[in-house]
């Protein structure tokens, strides 16, 4: 081969190679990176009567630009007491939820990384299963057990234990029930794939040296444990802060969360710039967890 | 374990009580359906009312034929997307706007459903402004939104497999003489193809499934079957959606099924396989 086909050869190799970094990079930068930047942009401008319902941002009158940054609506935000008490609830809540499903979906990964080798998938496929079905059919599933004439009420007061049906349903309860059923098969994945992954030997060799078994889950499994514990708890917090569905179904008025709240603004009052100043405090709020989540799925990524 | 072990392990015990969790709503959800009263917490005999009201539904059956025409379009862009962006992620080195390309791939992983169809809808209504397009929102632009948020799921399927395999194979190839597209679409893709089967699945529910970000930028137009069932189920309880579940939940449990005694019997071919070669 001649040196000037081989250089033409790299050059187009390396052309190549730009453009099957540019597909995907190009696709989210667009679809992903500029939305949030849009959603910045329109936080800032005035709510008008027009379609769309907002002002614009920068105007060219009188031979000079004018540029109207308008931090009102984040003002706005701080003066009404209610969205103060929406993103305060929506984190208790999400909280709350992410600490149960860790309690209950911890024990369960633990046991199918303990189980036999030909039962592992089939208990793997039972946990995820439920989540390949409809999020909004299995939010909707507890809506007829929780009721004052649900399933529950109807056991307890046929069974003679209450005479007037416990007030389940809308209440912050029905929501943490709610998130950590619609997202316990998140947390139980990772948590089962660092499980499975856990050298036995370093088990042996803990209760070798005469390590009793509650000292060496403590020292060994559950430091070892740590990237799953975080995964899993980061994939159910953070959509679980901004959930729409599981608060407009479950939740009663006293249960804000800032998901239904921001859903309010936009879809019932067509205030578009409030909205989308709800949605960059969410973003800013979630931020630190989203970079701690991001940092140990690429390190998973790359590796 | 050499131990005997008497009674069961509290982990065994949580397992069991998590999978009743599962399991009992969904349960409910599919015996209920075969309640011939309009009260959904009554029984009052069986009957299979509700299916044939369920496919007289022409709302019902308009949405499940938009919402599943989405979701194979969605599916089929975000694997295309989601399988470069793994493999641009896992085998290119470093190049620049590596960490910017990585982040944009987990984030919305994570990203709450609410800013992510705001942010959509948005920059929908800006381009439509500057360049006329789109000029109605509707299929077009949840195909956009839903191929942008599986991607990312797609992309986290197949890193993981890509990370498993042996990347020699691939440097073989190429020592060999194969360009480099040769060597992946000859070499690579044919040994990533079940997990680039099953980023499909999974993107190919995520998309069916989502109602939030649909909600957002869809137009008057387009209803998909979860914002159909959405403003049904917020009146209250109906019976007709406790058919519509219970369809729903046979479909993926068959689906599943088949994937996992699929999965079995290549494992034992592979057993065989590697016996008949020791032998």
């Amino acid at each position: 081969m001649m040196p000037s086909q081989v250089v033409a050869l790299l050059k187009r190799c390396q052309l190549g190679r730009r453009a099957v970094i540019a597909f995907p990079l190009v696709w989210l930068l667009l679809f992903f990176l500029l939305p949030f930047a849009l959603v910045l942009k329109i936080s800032l401008s005035q709510g008008a009567v027009a379609i769309p319902p907002y002002g614009p941002l920068l105007e060219y009158a009188d031979q000079t630009l004018h540029v109207f940054l308008n931090l009102g609506n984040y003002l706005f935000l701080l003066s009404d007491s209610l969205y103060i008490a929406a993103y305060w609830g929506s984190v208790k809540t999400a909280f709350i939820a992410t600490v149960a499903c860790l309690l209950l979906g911890y024990p369960m990964a633990y046991a199918m990384a303990r189980a036999p080798a030909r039962w592992q998938l089939i208990l793997l496929l039972l946990v995820m299963l439920p989540s390949w079905t409809s999020f909004l059919i299995r939010v909707y599933a507890w809506m007829g057990i929780l009721s004052n004439s649900g399933l529950i009420n109807n056991l307890l007061i046929g069974l003679g234990l209450i005479d007037t049906p416990l007030r389940m349903m809308n209440t912050q309860f029905a929501v943490v029930i709610g998130i950590v059923y619609a997202y316990l098969p998140f947390m139980v994945l990772p948590l089962y794939a660092h499980l499975t992954r856990l050298d036995n030997s370093l088990l042996e060799a803990a209760s070798d040296l005469g390590s009793r078994k509650i000292n060496t889950f403590i020292k060994v499994t559950l430091p070892l444990s740590m990237g799953g514990i975080i995964a899993g708890s980061m994939l159910v917090f953070i959509p679980a802060v901004g959930e729409f569905v599981i608060p407009e179904l479950l939740g009663g008025p006293d249960t804000l969360m800032i998901g239904k709240v921001l859903w309010e603004e936009f879809f019932l009052n067509r205030d578009w710039p409030v909205a989308s100043a709800l949605a960059m405090v969410m973003l800013l709020m979630l931020l630190i967890p989203i970079v701690w989540f991001h940092r140990y799925q690429s390190r998973e990524l790359e590796e | 374990m050499s131990t005997v072990r008497r009674r069961p392990h509290f982990s065994t015990v949580m397992l069991i009580v998590g999978l009743l969790f599962l399991y009992l709503p969904m349960a409910v959800l599919v015996v209920y359906s075969f309640n011939s009263s309009r009260l959904v917490t009554v029984w009052a005999g069986f009957s299979t009312q509700w299916y044939s009201a369920l496919f007289q539904d022409q709302q019902i059956l308009s949405a499940v034929w938009t919402s599943l025409k989405i979701a194979f379009f969605a599916a089929s862009m975000a694997v295309c997307l989601g399988t470069v962006a793994a493999f641009v992620m896992t085998r290119f080195g470093q190049f620049r706007g590596k960490t910017a390309l990585s982040s944009m791939v987990t984030a919305p992983l994570v990203m709450p459903e609410v800013i992510t169809g705001l942010s959509l809808l948005l920059l929908f209504v800006q381009m439509a402004q500057l360049t006329g397009w789109p000029a109605d929102r509707g299929e077009g632009t949840i195909w956009i939104a839903h191929t942008t948020f599986c991607s990312a799921y797609v992309a986290v399927v197949v890193a993981a497999r890509l990370r498993e395999l042996d990347s020699s194979i691939e440097e073989a190839a190429m020592d060999l003489g194969s360009p480099p597209l040769k060597t992946f679409f000859f070499v690579t893709l044919p040994i990533i193809a079940p997990a680039l089967a099953a980023g499909w699945l999974l993107a190919f529910t995520l998309s069916l499934d989502d109602l939030v970000i649909a909600s957002f930028v869809s137009g008057p137009g387009a209803n998909t079957l979860p914002m159909v069932v959405f403003s049904s189920v917020r009146m209250g309880v109906s019976p007709k959606i406790n058919a519509l579940a219970t369809l729903i939940i046979l479909t993926v449990s068959l689906a599943t099924f088949l994937a996992w005694y699929m999965m079995r019997r290549n494992e034992r071919r592979q057993i065989t396989q590697r016996q008949e070669d020791a032998a």
